[in-house]
C-alpha cells in the first residue's frame, strides 16, 4: 500500500464484519505473514542483551572489519564490532522512532484535523493553509531540519519525524470528518444536546479512526526509513548507539572494497520491517474496507 | 455548455489555485525562517570561524549587527522576504558566493536526475502496470507485483549504496571527480548520472506500476471497453485508447504527489554518490549551520513542490476535460 492511495480516501463509518481473527488470518495470510515478521523483531528488541552474542559496543581488535564467518555471522564493522549485535541492538532504536513517530504525527495531526474541520470557520481556513505550508517540504526535508533544530537524541529524533507526517494525517481526517459532520447521526447527536467536545470524541473519532489506522502503518515503514537515512547522514542517533543508518554510514566506495557487508545488512534489515508494515497497512485496509466485504 | 463561460470559470479556478499557492509559499517561507532562528548554534560565532570563546563579545556584537541579527524577528523577516522577493538570498555562510549563484550552478544537475529518474520510472513503470493489468493472475503479473512490494520498501539511499557496491566490483567505479554538466557532454553527463536516478526511480517506478495496474484494472472492468470489445476494436485499441487514456489521471496525480518525494529522497541519494546537486547542498548547509544557504535552499525546494503541485492542478484540467467544468462549480 502506498501513501499517495490512502490519500483523499473517504471513510464512512463501517466495521470489519464479525469474521473471527482465524478467518481474517485465512483471508491476509500476507499480513498475518506481515505481523509475525513484526512481532519477532519486536521480542528481538526487547530480549535484546538476551539475543545478542555480544556487546554491540565492544570491538574485536583482531577481526576489524572482518568477512561474515562462523564467529561474526554478519561480519565486524571498522572496530571489529560485531555486526549481528548491532543490528538487534538496533532493531530497538528503529522500531520504537517507527512506532513513536508515527503515532506521535497521526494522533497530532488527527487532533488539529478533527478539531478544525468540525470547528470550522477561521480556524480552519488558518489550520488548512498551515498543513499546506507543511505540506510543501519534502517530508525528509523537514525532518531533517527540525532534527538539526532539535539536535540529535532519540526523543527528538522522533519529534522530528513525526512532524512531517502531522500534515498529512490531518489532512485524512479532514476529509472524514467533512463526511461525517454533515452525516444524519452527528445532527442527531447535536439535536440530543451533546456538547462538540462529545459530539467530536465519541461520535466523530470512531469514525476517523480505520483510515487513520491505515496511514499510521504505512507511516511507520517510512519513519523507519526516514531515522535511518538521517542517521547515515549524521543527524540523528549518534555514535556509539547502534542504529541502523549508523551502521551504513560511511564512504561507499571505501566500504566497497573493505567490507561491503556493513551496508548490505541493515539495509535489509530495513526492507523486511517496511516490507512487514506493508504488508500488514495492506491488510488492515483491506479488512476495514467495506467494499470489499462480500469478496 | 457555451465555451466562452468554460473558460471563465477556468480562469477562476486558475486564479483560486494561484492565489491559495501564493499563501502557501508565504506559510512556507514564516516556517522556514523561524525553523532557522531557532537552530542551536549561534551563526556569528560560525562566521568568524571560531568555536565560541575565542573571539570576545565585542567582535561577535559587530558580526552579528552586519548580519542583522541584532533586530527584532519581525524586522529581520521583512528584511529577509523584501530579499527574497527580489532573488536575493543572501551569502553562504561556508562558501563565501552568494546562495542564489551556488543554487543556480548546482540545480541543473538535480533537474536532470529527478527528469532521468521519473523518465525511467515512467517508462518502466506504466507499461509493466499495463502488462499486468491486462493479464492479471499470471505469473507474470504475480512476479510483477511482488517486485513492486519489494522496490517500495527497498530505501532508495540503500538501493544508491548497493548500486555503487555492484560498480565498484564490477567496474572498479569511483565517484567521477568531475560531474560534466548536461550541455557540455551530454551523453557522459547521461551517463554519469543515471546511477543515482536509478536508485531514486525504482521507488516510483514500483509505485507507478502498481498504481497504472490497479487503475486498468478498474478501468478494464468498465461498461464501455466491453462496448469496445464488442464492437470488434482490437485488444490493443481497447486497452490503449479507451483504457489507458482514462486511468492516467491517477497516475499523473499520484506522479505530481511523488516529485516531492522524489526531492526527499534526492537529499540522501546525492550525498550518498555525492552528485554536486541542491540535496548535497542543503544537507551541508543545514547540518554546517550555514542559516543563509540553509534557509535559501530549503524555500526554494518547498518552492519547487508548490509549483509542482500547481503544475498538476492545471494539467487535470488539459487531460479530463470534467474538470473544467467541475472546477468552477465547486
Amino acid at each position: 500500500m502506498t501513501v499517495a492511495q490512502v490519500h483523499g480516501k473517504v471513510s464512512l463509518p463501517h466495521t470489519a464484519g464479525t469474521r473471527t481473527l482465524g478467518q481474517m488470518l485465512r483471508e491476509q495470510p500476507l499480513g498475518a505473514l506481515g505481523a509475525l515478521v513484526l512481532v519477532t523483531m519486536t521480542l528481538l528488541a526487547i530480549g535484546a542483551p538476551f539475543f545478542a552474542p555480544f556487546d554491540p559496543t565492544q570491538g574485536d581488535a583482531t577481526a576489524l572489519s572482518s568477512p561474515p564467518d562462523a564467529k561474526y555471522l554478519l561480519g565486524t564493522d571498522a572496530f571489529g564490532r560485531d555486526n549481528l549485535s548491532r543490528l538487534i541492538f538496533g532493531s530497538r532504536i528503529s522500531l520504537l522512532v517507527g512506532v513513536g513517530a508515527s503515532l506521535l504525527g497521526v494522533v497530532v495531526g488527527a487532533a488539529f484535523g478533527i478539531v478544525a474541520t468540525y470547528r470550522g470557520g477561521w480556524l480552519d481556513v488558518l489550520t488548512q493553509r498551515l498543513m499546506d505550508a507543511l505540506l510543501a517540504f519534502p517530508m525528509l526535508l523537514l525532518a531533517l531540519t527540525m532534527a538539526a533544530v532539535l539536535g540529535p537524541s532519540l526523543p527528538n529524533v522522533i519529534v522530528a519525524l513525526a512532524i512531517p507526517i502531522v500534515p498529512r494525517a490531518a489532512r485524512i481526517a479532514r476529509s472524514s470528518v467533512l463526511v461525517l459532520k454533515a452525516s444524519t447521526f452527528v445532527e442527531a447527536a447535536r439535536a440530543t444536546g451533546c456538547s462538540d467536545l462529545r459530539i467530536m470524541l465519541r461520535h466523530i473519532l470512531p469514525n476517523t479512526f480505520s483510515p487513520l489506522l491505515v496511514i499510521a502503518t504505512a507511516y511507520l515503514g517510512l519513519a523507519i526509513v526516514q531515522e535511518a537515512a538521517l542517521d547515515y547522514l549524521g543527524a540523528g542517533i549518534q555514535e556509539p548507539d547502534s542504529s541502523w543508518g549508523l551502521m551504513m554510514s560511511g564512504s561507499a566506495t571505501t566500504l566497497a572494497l573493505t567490507a561491503p557487508w556493513n551496508v548490505f545488512f541493515p539495509g535489509l534489515a530495513i526492507c523486511l520491517v517496511v516490507l512487514s508494515t506493508n504488508l500488514l497497512g495492506d491488510a488492515i485496509r483491506d479488512l476495514l474496507d467495506p467494499k470489499l466485504l462480500g469478496k | 455548455m457555451a465555451a466562452p463561460r468554460v473558460s471563465w470559470l477556468m480562469v477562476d479556478y486558475l486564479l483560486r489555485r494561484l492565489g491559495i499557492g501564493l499563501v502557501t509559499l508565504f506559510g512556507v517561507a514564516v516556517i522556514v525562517f523561524f525553523m532557522m532562528r531557532v537552530l542551536p548554534g549561534d551563526a556569528a560565532v560560525m562566521l568568524s570561524g571560531a568555536g565560541a570563546g575565542a573571539v570576545s563579545e565585542k567582535e561577535l556584537d559587530e558580526v552579528r549587527s552586519k548580519l542583522g541579527l541584532d533586530r527584532s524577528l519581525p524586522v529581520q523577516f521583512a528584511a529577509w522576504a523584501g530579499q527574497v522577493v527580489r532573488f536575493d538570498l543572501g551569502e553562504s555562510l561556508r562558501t563565501g558566493k552568494p546562495v542564489m549563484e551556488d543554487i543556480a550552478r548546482r540545480f541543473p544537475y538535480t533537474l536532470q536526475v529527478v527528469a532521468m529518474a521519473m523518465f525511467v520510472a515512467i517508462v518502466v513503470g506504466v507499461p509493466f502496470g499495463v502488462l499486468s493489468a491486462t493479464f492479471s493472475g499470471s505469473w507474470g503479473d504475480q512476479l510483477l507485483r511482488a517486485l513492486s512490494i519489494v522496490g517500495l520498501a527497498a530505501p532508495s539511499f540503500w538501493v544508491g549504496l548497493l548500486l555503487i557496491l555492484g560498480l565498484v566490483y564490477l567496474f572498479q567505479w569511483s565517484a567521477p571527480l568531475v560531474w560534466e554538466p548536461f550541455w557540455v557532454s551530454p551523453w557522459k553527463s547521461v551517463t554519469q548520472l543515471i546511477w543515482p536516478a536509478l536508485a531514486v526511480g525504482l521507488r516510483q517506478m514500483a509505485l507507478i506500476a502498481r498504481m497504472t495496474r490497479s487503475v486498468m484494472l478498474e478501468v478494464l472492468g468498465e461498461d464501455y471497453i466491453r462496448t469496445a470489445r464488442a464492437k470488434g476494436l482490437s485488444e490493443w485499441s481497447v486497452v490503449m485508447h479507451h483504457g489507458l487514456r482514462n486511468g492516467m489521471l491517477p497516475v499523473v496525480t499520484l506522479i505530481g504527489f511523488e516529485v516531492s518525494a522524489l526531492f526527499g529522497g534526492l537529499i540522501v541519494t546525492e550525498t550518498v554518490f555525492s552528485v554536486p546537486g541542491l540535496g548535497q547542498y542543503v544537507v551541508a548547509a543545514i547540518l554546517n549551520r550555514d542559516y543563509p544557504a540553509a534557509q535559501g535552499i530549503v524555500l526554494i525546494l518547498a518552492g519547487i513542490v508548490v509549483l509542482g503541485n500547481l503544475l498538476v492542478d492545471l494539467l487535470y484540467g488539459v487531460i479530463d476535460p470534467r474538470t473544467r467544468v467541475q472546477a468552477g462549480a465547486r
